[in-house]
């Protein structure tokens, strides 16, 4: 070793850009993915049908039902036509579309949390939590999902009494299928916080963190979580779409939402009989469906590259 | 140098266990990756501690910070036993003791600024009461370690390898430690800056008195910012001196292998001197070698070295080593 003199060397590194904070860097990305651009404005175009479309057709109006009416196309007085019993299509699809938005959202809410919450604990601390959280995951995994909906719907439904919101009476059941879809939906995302837990918390970031003294709840919370935002922000856009549908299925074998409640799923369902005589039925209903999956995906990706500070694209 | 050392480790192991089952786990064997290591390290010195991979000299260094549960063995920073105290008491230990890791990339939360980065240990240990007092702070200490304070919004990916290093010395100063682990902290950065961290470390340790436990397999590095050298193969210590006792005269055949596979920037003078050059890799730290660990390698093992572990001994003032050849006064 030559003898430096001890000094420290100033570096260039007076730039000329102020610096960004993580939130202007993440919106300079995610203006660049113009497909998610396009996806926000049709979320918010979505939430203003399903909310703002209430003002102009009351829940009355939705579920009045006139059998003379029955099956007429789109028309100036009903613009996406009457179902079988006579009631207007477009107003059903402004209080379904409330009704699946909040089941979409809600129930991956529940799914994200029931799925950081066991992916995290059993990817951290592993041993035996890991072993005890992975065969329960990987037993739930086993049974087919939509036996499980079944058996739960059919268990917990009708034990949730009406619910009065904001002077709305919502239907028990929209609850128990919220709870349910969330409930029977965490473990492929247990599976993949697991698998980013086993990863990252080797990671010498975490060992520094360990070395300061910092707690557990903390490594795990702030140090570990945020790295694993890809892809569960990736899984959860799916999951809002694949809720959507799960409520479908429900409503369509008889255990899910009940009517006269709307929801975009059970009215596709309904359409089954009509698909060659009256496409306005399922028409209208799969294409928001289609709409709110397409638009949250896109909205997935940007957000995916938006979030990653790795990426130095700006 | 006082007389009660501020770091002092006694029989520390670490073994790893093997285990193989899908729901009964079973534990097949036993990595021994530290096997019974005692030194101290006096306060404001710099032990240097060197091996080949897979020596254990990266698992010592976390082991005595209690980032692995220890086997066995204790580890004293200060008066305080790391290894044996719980929860606040350990935390006012992990205050004094700190560590710099080698990957200055994996070191660093990719989604934490710099600023959070290193006010966080401010904040673990609650040494400020505010968040702008700990900005300043963290402010002081870039400038500390020679990077421009109003970088500290920004994100461990916006600095090159060297930066990151230095962030990473910022983060483990925070707390005002008295000791630093620093784990092979220049091997993954530049050779121009190297030594440009290593000024940067001793000017720390002239600063602040710091007390440095260096972890490194670049032996003209060690030579240049260590007191004493210890050396390690295969989770034992075999040979312990002061540096340049380490360097002119050194007794294990391993410590000389490791010696004349340093470069020397003189060709003639590189194709005159004699070399040992050791065959093979180091054996498993699963199944080691019986009897003196290095024996399978050995230039001038003896039937003795095969049965039995030789002993730790002083063999001149102050140098230590374990070396059966050593103790029979054959060492060439």
């Amino acid at each position: 070793m030559t003898t430096h003199t001890p000094s420290i060397p100033q570096l260039a590194e007076d730039l000329a850009t102020p610096p960004l904070t993580l939130s202007q860097l993440g919106w300079l990305r995610f203006r660049r993915h113009k497909m998610a651009l396009v996806g926000v404005v049709i979320i918010i175009f979505l939430f203003l049908f399903a909310f703002g479309g209430a003002l102009i057709y009351s829940e009355q109006y939705a579920n009045y039902t006139d059998t003379s009416l029955r099956l007429l196309p789109p028309s100036a007085e009903h613009p996406f036509g009457t179902d079988t019993i006579g009631r207007d299509i477009l107003a059903r699809t402004i209080y379904g579309g409330q009704i699946s938005l909040f089941i979409g959202i809600v129930a991956v809410i529940i799914e994200t949390l029931l799925g950081i919450l066991v992916g995290a604990l059993a990817g951290y601390y592993g041993g035996w939590v890991d072993s005890l959280l992975m065969r329960i995951t990987e037993a739930l995994l086993n049974i087919p999902t939509i036996f499980l909906l079944l058996v739960m719907a059919k268990f917990f439904g009708g034990q949730v009494p009406e619910i009065d919101i904001g002077g709305r009476v919502f239907s028990g059941s929209v609850i128990v299928i919220v709870v349910i879809i969330g409930a029977t939906s965490w473990m492929y995302l247990a599976r993949i916080v697991r698998a980013e837990f086993l990863s990252l918390k080797e990671n010498e970031f975490v060992l520094a963190a360990r070395a300061t003294g910092t707690s557990n709840a903390q490594i795990i919370f702030l140090h570990i979580l945020p790295n694993t935002f890809a892809p569960i922000i990736v899984s959860s856009t799916l999951s809002v779409a694949n809720a959507i549908l799960s409520e479908a299925y429900i409503s369509f074998l008889g255990l899910g939402v009940q009517a006269p409640t709307a929801t975009w799923g059970n009215m596709l369902d309904s359409s089954a009989n009509y698909l060659d005589s009256a496409p306005w039925l399922w028409f209208f209903p799969g294409m928001l469906i289609l709409l709110t999956v397409l638009s949250i995906n896109f909205l997935g990706d940007g957000l995916r590259d938006a979030l990653d500070p790795r990426s130095r694209t700006v | 140098m006082s007389d009660k050392p501020l770091v002092e480790v006694q029989d520390m192991k670490k073994h790893f266990p093997v285990s193989s089952g899908l729901i009964i786990q079973r534990n097949v064997g036993l990595v021994r990756a530290v096997d019974g290591v005692s030194f101290s390290i006096a306060k404001g010195e710099t032990l240097g501690m060197v091996g080949e991979s897979g020596c254990g000299k990266t698992t010592v260094g976390r082991t005595m910070l209690g980032l692995y549960p220890a086997t066995s063995g204790s580890v004293t920073i200060d008066g305080d036993d790391i290894l044996h105290l719980k929860g606040r008491d350990q935390l006012r230990v992990r205050r004094k003791a700190q560590i710099i890791f080698q990957d200055p990339y994996a070191s660093l939360n990719p989604r934490w600024t710099v600023s959070a980065i290193i006010s966080e240990p401010m904040r673990v240990h609650k040494l400020f009461a505010t968040e702008k007092e700990r900005t300043e702070r963290a402010r002081e200490l870039m400038n500390l370690v020679g990077l421009n304070p109003r970088l500290l919004n920004r994100f461990p990916h916006e600095f090159s390898g060297g930066q990151r290093q230095r962030i990473g010395i910022a983060r483990a100063l925070a707390s005002d430690p008295l000791f630093i682990v620093c784990d092979e902290p220049i091997s993954a950065l530049d050779v121009s800056i190297q030594a440009q961290v290593v000024d940067l470390l001793e000017e720390l340790q002239d600063r602040l008195g710091l007390t440095y436990l260096f972890i490194a397999h670049d032996l003209s590095m060690v030579r240049h910012i260590c007191d004493r050298v210890l050396v390690l193969y295969l989770g034992v210590m075999v040979e312990l001196a002061d540096r340049d006792e380490l360097y002119e005269n050194p007794l294990h055949p391993y410590t000389k292998a490791l010696l004349s596979a340093v470069p020397i920037p003189d060709p003639r003078k590189d194709r005159a001197r004699k070399r040992t050059i050791l065959t093979g890799d180091v054996p498993s730290p699963l199944n080691p070698p019986g009897g003196c660990r290095f024996h399978t390698r050995c230039p001038i093992a003896m039937d003795v070295c095969k049965k039995e572990v030789p002993e730790w001994r002083e063999a001149v003032p102050s140098h230590f080593v374990a070396c059966h050849a050593v103790e029979t006064g054959k060492t060439e």
